[in-house]
């Protein structure tokens, strides 16, 4: 849920999603979801001679389970804020696992 | 999975993971981004040769293999010249 509301916050930035398949495209994003879907705006594939494949489309839908790297611009991303979350949701992740009762192994 | 309402029943371009790219119109899909096309093509690309424009029909992908779906933009596509584009296919 962290990253979720961490790119919520990047709504109306311009990033640029590099792919598994290596494609990167590049746009503004308008929304993303819980499974890390993102949707772009205004897209301009990055190596556009290469890929003509997207030419006609302006706004696109990236499956989560595609993306490699999510480019962002540093100047919009608050360090000190995501470091604290980061830390924070560690914690409570710790704590969470030491409040499982533990089971023995089954011999 | 609202974040594709907009989509349905407009024309829509798909990447797949294995590298193609079919066009057709959105008509439904579900939690797991399995979708249903209408009037299906499959383009490909390839660096010779036009592009090659197969006639697939009502198709049924499952949402694990798809990568990107893009909204066409009618305009500009019905003035994309498809016998002149030439690219390198897409990796899987």
């Amino acid at each position: 849920m962290l990253f979720y509301s961490f790119f919520k916050t990047q709504v109306g930035q311009q990033v640029t999603i590099e792919l598994k398949n290596d494609l990167a495209i590049q746009g503004v994003l308008e929304s993303v979801d819980q499974f890390l879907n993102f949707k772009l705006k205004d897209i301009k594939v990055v190596d556009e001679e290469r890929y003509p494949h997207m030419l006609s489309v302006k706004n696109c839908f990236v499956r989560g389970s595609v993306v490699r790297y999510v480019q962002l611009s540093p100047p919009t991303v608050d360090t000190a804020l995501l470091q604290d979350a980061a830390r924070r949701e560690a914690q409570s992740t710790q704590q969470m696992q030491q409040a499982k009762p533990n089971v023995a192994p089954v011999a | 999975m609202s974040q594709l309402q907009p989509y349905v029943d407009c024309k829509v371009s798909v990447v797949m993971n294995d590298g193609r790219l079919v066009v057709g119109i959105l008509r439904g899909l579900d939690q797991t981004t399995n979708i249903i096309m209408q009037s299906c093509q499959e383009r490909i690309f390839s660096e010779d040769e036009a592009v090659e424009v197969v006639d697939l029909g009502l198709y049924m992908i499952r949402g694990d293999n798809i990568a990107i779906i893009g909204l066409v933009d009618e305009v500009v596509d019905a003035a994309l010249d498809l016998d002149s584009l030439r690219g390198e296919p897409l990796q899987p």
